[in-house]
């Protein structure tokens, strides 16, 4: 057996993987887009209070790239997504939605504009394919994956803005939401946008994949004294569930992979309304969420405050609590720690979304599965969206 | 002159808890507080520019997680964060870390005993049992035991019930349990001193007791009962210091309507034909209410602001008798770094949580047989944590402060009185023994603040400094807190109440006292009940 080689079927690893591993204590490992990732580090409680606390660094390296440019490069994409871009920016960054022709949700991600006709498409799945489907009766714009070549990390949490300043990046408290930043570093370029999938005061950091190390230790360096931690995916599915954003395979199944009729979303049923844009020229999907919009979606994505403190995770969300008729199902639920809540995002029928909702939580206690019924009501605010989160200068903590 | 539907004596965290759900309820409240700063004993100070210090209190485990959710404390700037990893040393310079992983901490324990490795597993469960069935009670009144109220028969009924699903067996156990000294219980699963003496640590703190005294069982239990999050037996720290418990609760009662007033101490409970209608300010000002409910110590609420006259036959002597000796001090100590212990690995996870120096057995009771010659312990137990480790908001980055609890330090010298002097002879000795596990620890010094029992009981108000409102003994818990026939929160004045917790569950910033008394107030006044169940039932 000492001869066997299983180069091929490990996953690869990530530009920042020496320093990971160092820190990946127990060995707790998945991966994402083939590139090793850590579920955690120490403890995930621990490091999703890092995010809420302090601060900690999520490795995005495996997150796709695409540089899109070229004189083309706005209207296409302004074709292929459902906002306008053309209001973006230089140096905005905004967070967009793509969709089939049947208005079904392929993926979300974000929009970098860094120059007129120059823009960076970060998203969760490899989506060369339906981009250079996206590029058809455009001449003018050449797509770059560069998803290998540079690498990313997402410093989030009240002290990463005291972090970047203690590493030397003059201004960077200044840097409003959803804005974007060029530093030297090393003699090179550091791009820093302040955005992040944590509903916290949060930054992202993107660099050439050769000084992946390099930055890491200056971060940590930097943040040895701000309660700096690497966080792993189950973090950041706590953190990002508080703020109440979406993930694939949890809210919403991408339609390109998607099996049966529809099972997969649209904007309006994931409830993203506003970042559908009718009054900008044709995009993919238009006619038919024109239509949707018209008659409303079959489900609504919703916020639930549940009773009790058991998870509800995987749930049937029902109208009466003898539990007879389901209306809908929980896509996430945790026990959130800062909020004090037992809080859920839920796809809910339409219709129902203004009578008795109450889910049927199933628990286990000592290898004894028990069931309750809880009532849950409607939360119209994020759970969680700290005012230190949007203030711009940045506070320290 | 405006009339209060009620008045709450002093803005501790219970006081404000009670009056936060008398507020929501519809109550016209009125806090008053006698220092210039409330939160009483859960208090954040900033007493040396840049460092923030929970001067008393310095973590917490009990808060009632159903009344933070209810009252939105998170909302109103709460965030309680768990820490982990404390260390224990020995006398010989030894270590025993705690860790959060399973297996870490079972090869931690197996380090130092195979044997005891195995019996913490049994031990977690036992506990775990025991404190499933107390955590049930917080946030309930105790029942009257000779009273044939339904009420009271329901509730006694309840907690038969939660008893005696334990089984025979256990209920023997338990019941010997609350008995028994920390020192007995922890013999009947251990074999070695560094692992007996770090559980039995938990069966002295704020008590006067020592860990071969009876009843000390208990209070191990009461200091592993709470939790964060569901986790049972964590602790947690309130990010901002323990003040953010105070401040949020203040917030939330004052988005009700409440009013919280500072520098109002008060000198007397107006009692007129037998019921409260007020209180007299040290100014001298009289304010009115229909009802007035004592935050304060049973000593103190009935020696010290009621006229013996206005109580009736008893009650008196009952509060001068009630068990509340002081026997622990505190130093808060700024930094200028993060200091490094003897023989801890440099592991971030365990080299900076709490460190806990309890010696041995022995060298804990003779701490305590300092204590009852009056002097305070020449080798204390000392139980520190490093809350800016965590908490970026408590002291400059790369700075640092440290809460050390010390046991044991007696209220009453046998050589006199407690002079300014004798107090930073005492923070000396408290610095001496952190130096010897720590060379190079008193450099680091930036700024000390020492609070023997005297400062506790002169700042705070705590009798004697004591850090429950009294002690947690069988005799003064659950249907006997404060005395036999006044665990309803009503007191023998009508119209009075007493919500701290000299009152059920006892000590702990649990905010369950001020809360079980506001649902009594409630009950009498006829008002629909605001304050909601514990959400620990179905655990």
């Amino acid at each position: 057996m000492s001869s066997a080689d299983f180069s091929t079927e490990k996953p690869r690893p990530s530009p920042f993987q020496p320093r990971l591993d160092e820190r990946n204590i127990h060995d707790a490992w998945s991966s994402w887009n083939g590139y090793k990732l850590a579920e955690y580090y120490y403890e995930a409680e621990y490091e999703y209070f890092c995010i809420r606390n302090t601060c900690g660094t999520y490795d995005i390296c495996p997150m796709q790239k695409y540089f899109i440019s070229g004189p083309d490069a706005e209207k296409m994409l302004n074709r292929m997504v459902t906002r306008d871009v053309t209001k973006m920016r230089n140096n905005r960054v905004s967070y967009v939605l793509w969709c089939t022709d049947e208005g079904r949700l392929i993926d979300d991600g974000t929009i970098f504009r860094l120059a007129d006709d120059s823009f960076m498409l970060t998203c969760g799945s490899p989506s060369t394919a339906w981009l250079k489907k996206s590029t058809l009766g455009f001449a003018n714009v050449t797509i770059d994956d560069r998803s290998d070549e540079l690498a990313a990390l997402a410093l989030q949490g009240p002290t990463s803005c005291a972090v970047l300043k203690r590493m030397g990046l003059k201004g960077i408290e200044q840097a409003k939401p959803f804005t974007i930043h060029h530093f030297d570093f090393l003699g090179d370029s550091l791009m820093v946008s302040r955005t992040g999938f944590t509903g916290d005061l949060g930054y992202e950091l993107w660099i050439k994949a050769e000084l992946a190390l390099e930055l890491w230790d200056a971060v940590y360096e930097a943040g040895a004294d701000c309660g700096i931690h690497p966080f792993g995916e189950q973090a950041t599915n706590m953190a990002r569930l508080e703020a109440g954003f979406i993930m694939p395979g949890y809210e919403f199944n991408e339609a390109l992979k998607t099996v049966h009729f529809e099972h997969d979303q649209t904007p309006f049923e994931l409830n993203l309304d506003w970042m559908v844009d009718f009054k900008k020229p044709h995009f993919n999907g238009r006619a038919a969420l024109l239509e949707e919009s018209r008659r409303g979606p079959r489900y609504t994505l919703t916020r639930l405050d549940i009773e009790g403190n058991k998870p509800a995770e995987g749930s049937f969300i029902y109208d009466s609590r003898d539990c007879s008729r389901d209306i809908g199902y929980v896509t996430s639920g945790m026990w959130s720690p800062v909020v004090k809540a037992n809080i859920a995002l839920a796809m809910i029928e339409t219709p129902h979304l203004n009578g008795e909702l109450w889910a049927e939580i199933n628990y286990e206690k000592e290898l004894r599965h028990y069931s309750k019924v809880a009532r849950c009501s409607v939360k119209d605010e994020p759970f969680w969206a700290p005012q230190h989160a949007r203030e711009t200068p940045a506070r320290d903590y | 002159m405006k009339r209060y539907d009620a008045i709450v004596i002093g803005a501790g965290h219970n006081g404000l808890t009670n009056a936060a759900y008398l507020a929501k309820a519809g109550l016209d409240v009125l806090v008053v507080e006698k220092n210039d700063y409330i939160g009483g004993a859960a208090v954040s100070r900033e007493l040396h520019e840049g460092w923030v210090y929970s001067s008393c209190s310095y973590v917490c485990s009990m808060m009632r997680q159903s009344l933070h959710r209810d009252l939105d404390l998170s909302r109103h700037g709460l965030m309680l964060v768990p820490y982990l990893g404390t260390v224990n040393f020995d006398d010989h310079g030894n270590t025993l870390m705690s860790y959060h992983s399973e297996a870490a901490a079972y090869n931690e324990l197996k380090r130092h005993s195979r044997h005891d490795a195995d019996a913490m597993f049994r031990l977690q469960a036992d506990l775990g049992r025991y404190a499933q069935v107390i955590r049930k009670t917080l946030l309930r009144t105790p029942p009257d035991p000779t009273s044939f109220r339904i009420r009271d028969i329901q509730e006694l009924l309840f907690l038969a019930k939660q008893f005696g699903a334990l089984g025979q067996k256990e209920l023997y156990e338990y019941i010997r349990f609350f008995t028994l000294s920390a020192a007995d219980f922890l013999d009947d699963y251990f074999e070695t001193d560094i692992v007996k003496a770090s559980m039995a640590s938990a069966g002295i703190i704020g008590t006067a007791l020592g860990v071969y005294s009876p009843g000390s069982s208990y209070i191990l239990l009461h200091h592993v009962m709470g939790d964060v999050d569901g986790s049972i037996g964590a602790w947690g720290l309130a990010r901002g210091g323990m003040g953010a418990i105070s401040n949020a609760l203040a917030s939330a009662c004052k988005s009700f309507g409440g009013e919280i007033r500072i520098n109002a101490g008060v000198d007397q409970i107006i009692v007129k034909g037998g019921r409260a209608v007020g209180v007299a300010l040290s100014s001298g000002e009289e304010i009115r209410a229909n009802i007035v409910v004592s935050n304060l110590d049973a000593r103190r609420t009935f020696t010290k602001i009621m006229d013996r006259d206005d109580l009736p036959p008893g009650i008196f002597e009952k509060a001068e008798n009630f068990k509340i000796r002081g026997s622990s001090g505190k130093v808060n100590i700024a930094l200028s770094g993060l200091p490094k212990f003897n023989n801890v690995p440099d592991n971030p996870y365990v080299n900076r949580g709490g460190q806990a120096f309890t010696g041995s057995m022995e060298t804990m009771e003779r701490a305590y047989d300092c204590w009852k010659r009056g002097t305070w312990s020449d080798d204390p137990f000392i139980e520190s944590v490093i809350p800016s480790a965590w908490d970026p908001t408590v002291a400059p980055p790369g700075q640092h402060w440290m809460s050390n609890f010390i046991q044991y330090c007696p209220a009453e010298l046998a050589d006199g009185p407690w002079t300014p002097e004798k107090r930073d002879q005492f923070g000396q000795t408290v610095v001496n023994k952190l130096e010897r596990y720590s060379p190079g620890f008193k450099d680091l010094i930036v700024h000390m603040e020492v609070r023997t029992p005297f400062e506790i009981e002169q700042e705070v108000g705590l009798t004697e400094g004591n850090i429950f409102q009294g002690e947690l003994t069988i005799d003064q818990l659950l249907f006997n807190r404060p005395f036999p026939g006044y665990a309803q929160y009503r007191m023998p004045v009508k119209n009075m109440y007493m919500c701290g917790s000299s009152t059920h569950p006892g000590g702990g910033v649990s905010s369950a006292c001020g809360a079980n008394a506001a649902r009594e107030i409630l009950m009498d006044l006829r008002r629909p009940n605001t304050v909601p169940e514990d959400d620990c039932y179905d655990e």
